[in-house]
């Protein structure tokens, strides 16, 4: 009836999981019976989680990487608390707890923190900064973001039912099939990426085809802000990477259930097929994320020095090429399987070829500080904290490009920092200035600034407190994932290392501050105006949150920075014609995507235990949930003219009062 | 449960202090590509911190240039200086990998020492072949020689690694990887498994005991000589999963034994009990003695 489902598979024998599990379930508990009680279930569902409005997505995107983050980074704290004890002793975790937990922090933090953060950015600012309405798909849109979420859920699901995977975040085969790993952690970990990856591709084929066809007049690829053009480089990516990845795990979970033998040491499987795989998929994906991240320093660095991004053409040549080489550099990432020096020559080089965009795209934003007037906001905090920091992990990136480099520090703590100092210092710096500066945009009030930047000061010296041990230990010779050791050269490192994730720690409980001091001071931190910061890009444009069209009217566009050239010759005077409104047709609010997700969720539970009858529910729920979608009357609703006369003059008139117009300094 | 952690060697492993060529060459290359690449980004570093403070709002002496956004000399200044370094570094990383190509074999004056490892859970077998010897995570070799490793792996992933030595290779099952070392200075030293195995990989390391010529002959003359035997059946044995396994050395009866691991004439480890609950660890493996 329940597979190999059973009381067996809570672990009460072992606290730790227990209690973080129930803390996870008492506030998910609490948060459910506030929002009953108070009545906000409806005004949830209406206005949330049906929701087809790109920027409600968007925010709602970001919020799951943020909660994300806290149970990731608990993760990280309970490593770096292990290696700290665990020298001549076992440390408070066994291997079979700490290794889940390493595998949970990988697999959490890129899935589900990094990759939600960057698409929910991508969501919400795309589509206003090509001065649209709405993305191409925006049901698709919906069901991608659930389908994440579902993907999230059943990670944390395993923390109390059953177990997560052993293998690492990324399961290498052999140790991940049935004869070395039997539990079902391997099987959460693969169903949880099979259906998230399936909606990051239906989020990766809405943007690529959004930022194609769906542009404002006069929005030539030329004139698109430089976020734009990463957005679709990185989509680009994502459709031509994420099915790797999923018909690669495909193929591990033919193994693991039906008894192929792709990967197994019998009859014929090879792993060596899987690692190529797999990094075919995994090095375009490191400029998935990354590659957001520069589309938003770059506009974050133009608006706070007040001048156009220096080098345009130069960027967007950069971007596509990187784009093009993060296809033709996944050997790197196995310099030690023993493929000829040809090979392992050919693929170092390339690698390094990678580092020629991207420095010119350092350089670029350099000079596009040069003569310009910097306001050091918590915005442009992040970005130079991401230049200084991606510098160094772009320099040791390189270095591990170099194969004979790579023999002696490939898997060491050193290539553990190298990839921390990209994907914190790049990703996750992106992620917060972005934040901060659209913050205003989704919800119409600033960030309280003295929070943000302290946070900011507090993560950057953690990290580096936390990382630069690391390298240290890879010198030493200290290599991953390694749950207790017994070098004395290498513990005060560790403890090093363990202190900047308290520093860490410190900042992310400011940022959670700065979230509730900011709500509750909303008031003061208003902006009426629509463009807090000066900005440049069609989304400063239009009101604080942004009507659900957008744009009253679409905008025309006559050159790259279109919103910074009307506000150059408009100067005070606001065009006074009176613009000729029209109904706007919007689509209509759909729970396909809730609905979907929840069939999805039990599919992929029912799938991990093996439980066969619900398997079958789940997979007809989600299929007729798409019949009952495709088979809709009405998708799409008219708001009149007059209404949107309104709500635009009600933005126009707050623009003008002077009150609004005070810029964060 | 006594003694759960064994009196190990030394503990160094730092690879910037290498004891041998490969791992001296691995290094001098590190050194020189980071100095290479230290060249260009301390420069910009410092030019980040220069450009914010000097343009910063309130400074009213810097020049404020709002549309200036173009430069030809700039732009090409800023795409050659990586490329340059790029094909400096490039330059480097080619060299480099064939000259160090882990399955090169190393110039000298003796004939290279053949040695076969295998990878299990969780532990190593080494195999002398030609001394007809077998051990376990211990490794006796001779100053000055050129050790030449087949390597693979009884069950799943796991790499080959001694940092003061140099190149690590992966150990895959049914396949050999092959790896040329050498150890120039009497010592000392140590080996792990640098990629994750799976419960018991944190204990997967390894001494090397670097001797002289005629310590290593008067060594393989006492194991091979030694009433423990290594065959099949004590293969099959060992390929049990099992923790912390002591150091030992037998006597090899099969010479063609890491064949038959390879060609899976023995068949891959059996991994973990069918019971979800990790298999408690042993603390020593029947039938295994400690040669020290």
């Amino acid at each position: 009836m329940l597979g190999r489902l059973s009381w067996a598979a809570v672990p009460y024998d072992q606290p730790i999981p227990m209690i973080a599990s129930g803390i996870v379930a008492l506030s998910i508990i609490a948060i459910l019976a506030w929002v009953v009680l108070k009545g906000h279930l409806p005004y949830l569902w209406h206005e949330w989680i049906t929701s087809v409005d790109h920027k409600r997505i968007g925010v709602m995107y970001v919020l799951l990487a943020m909660v994300m983050l806290l149970r990731g980074f608990s993760d990280a704290i309970m490593m770096r608390l292990q290696q700290s004890l665990a020298f001549h002793s076992a440390g408070y975790l066994p291997p079979e707890h700490y290794n889940q937990i390493f595998s949970a922090h990988g697999t959490i933090m890129i899935f589900f923190v990094a990759m939600p953060f960057v698409i929910g950015l991508m969501n919400f600012v795309v589509p206003l900064q090509l001065g649209v309405r709405d993305v191409a798909f925006p049901t698709l849109n919906s069901v991608g973001f659930w389908l994440t979420a579902t993907g999230a859920l059943l990670v944390n699901i395993s923390l109390m039912v059953g177990e997560f995977a052993r293998t690492g975040w990324l399961p290498y085969p052999p140790l991940s099939e049935l004869t070395y790993s039997p539990g079902v952690g391997v099987d959460y970990y693969l169903w949880a990426l099979q259906i998230s990856g399936v909606g990051t591709l239906v989020a990766g084929i809405n943007l690529v085809t959004t930022v194609l066809k769906i542009r404002t007049a006069g929005m030539d690829y030329l004139r698109m802000p430089m976020f734009c053009w990463t957005t679709l480089a990185t989509n680009l990516l994502i459709v031509a990477a994420f099915p790797i990845l999923t018909a690669t795990l495909a193929m591990l979970l033919l193994d693991r259930y039906l008894g192929f033998h792709f990967f197994t040491n019998e009859a014929g499987g090879n792993v060596m097929m899987f690692v190529n795989l797999i990094w075919a998929w995994g090095h375009p994906e490191v400029y998935i994320l990354v590659l957001p991240a520069f589309g938003i320093f770059s506009e974050v660095i133009s608006t706070f020095s007040g001048k156009p991004l220096f080098g345009y053409r130069s960027m967007v040549i950069a971007t596509m090429a990187i784009c093009i080489l993060s296809f033709m550099v996944w050997l790197h990432h196995f310099f030690t399987m023993g493929a000829g020096a040809d090979v392992n020559a050919i693929f170092g080089i390339a690698t390094m070829i990678i580092a020629v965009p991207t420095g010119v795209k350092v350089f670029n934003w350099l000079f596009t500080m040069y003569g310009g007037r910097i306001r050091f906001t918590a915005p442009l905090l992040w970005s130079l904290g991401f230049m200084v920091t991606f510098i160094i992990g772009g320099m040791t990136g390189v270095l591990l490009a170099v194969p004979p480099a790579d023999f002696l520090l490939h898997n060491s703590l050193f290539l553990v920092a190298h990839f921390h100092n990209v994907i914190i210092g790049g990703v996750l710096f992106g992620a917060f200035a972005g934040y901060t500066y659209w913050f205003p945009k989704a919800f119409g009030f600033r960030l309280y600034e003295p929070l943000g930047r302290a946070a900011f000061w507090f993560w950057i010296v953690g990290f580096y407190v936390a990382f630069m041990p690391l390298y240290v230990l890879g010198f030493l010779g200290m290599t991953r994932r390694m749950q207790h050791y017994d070098v004395p050269e290498w513990r005060p490192w560790l403890i090093i290392a363990a202190g900047g994730a308290v520093l860490i720690m410190i900042g992310i409980a400011l940022q959670i501050a700065q979230l509730v001091v900011s709500i509750r001071r909303r008031a003061e931190l208003r902006d009426e105006t629509g463009d807090p910061w000066d900005g440049r890009s069609l989304e400063w444009a239009t009101a604080s949150p942004p009507p659900v069209f957008n744009f009253a009217i679409l905008p025309k566009v006559d050159g790259e920075e279109p919103y910074w050239e009307q506000k150059q010759q408009a100067g005070e005077h606001a065009p006074h014609d009176k613009p000729d409104y029209q109904a706007i047709e919007m689509p209509r609010n759909s729970p396909t995507g809730f609905v979907c997700a929840f069939f999805a969720t039990i599919m992929g539970f029912a799938l991990i235990w093996h439980i066969w009858w619900m398997v079958i529910v789940g997979a007809f729920g989600a299929f007729a949930t798409f019949v009952a979608f495709a088979w809709r009357d009405h998708d799409e609703y008219l708001i009149p003219a007059a209404e949107v006369a309104r709500i635009d003059r009600e933005h126009k008139d707050a623009r003008r009062m002077p009150a609004g117009e005070a810029v964060a300094a | 449960m006594p003694a759960p952690y064994l009196k190990r060697a030394p503990h160094v492993m730092n690879v910037l202090d290498p004891q041998g060529p490969i791992g001296a060459a691995d290094a001098t290359i590190l050194i020189d590509s980071i100095a290479i690449m230290l060249a260009i980004v301390v420069p910009t570093i410092i030019a980040i911190f220069a450009f914010a403070f000097w343009f910063r709002s309130s400074n009213a002496r810097a020049n404020y240039m709002p549309r200036w956004a173009h430069s030809g000399r700039i732009e090409l200044v800023v795409w050659s200086i990586p490329t340059l370094t790029i094909i400096l570094l490039g330059g480097v990383a080619w060299l480099g990998a064939h000259h160090l190509d882990p399955a090169k074999p190393i110039e000298g004056a003796q004939k290279a020492l053949r040695i076969q490892a295998v990878s299990l859970d969780w532990k190593w077998l080494f195999i002398y072949p030609d001394q007809k010897i077998a051990t376990i995570n211990t490794l006796t070799v001779p100053t000055g020689t050129p050790l030449q490793f087949d390597l693979t792996s009884a069950s799943v992933m796991n790499a080959f690694f001694i940092p003061q030595l140099g190149s690590m290779i992966y150990t895959m099952n049914g396949m050999t990887s092959r790896l040329n070392l050498r150890a120039d200075k009497a010592g000392t030293y140590r080996g792990l498994s640098s990629h994750f195995s799976g419960d018991g990989f944190s204990d997967m390391s390894f001494d090397v005991n670097v001797v002289s010529d005629s310590d290593f002959a008067a060594w393989t003359q006492r194991a091979a000589g030694s009433d423990l035997t290594f065959d099949a059946g004590a293969y099959s044995k060992l390929a049990q999963p099992s923790t912390k396994s002591e150091r030992a050395v037998y006597r090899l009866d099969d010479p063609h034994l890491f064949d038959a691991i390879v060609l899976q004439k023995l068949p891959p480890g059996p991994g973990p009990s069918p019971d979800p609950r990790p298999a408690a660890s042993s603390t020593s493996d029947a039938g295994v003695a400690d040669a020290r």
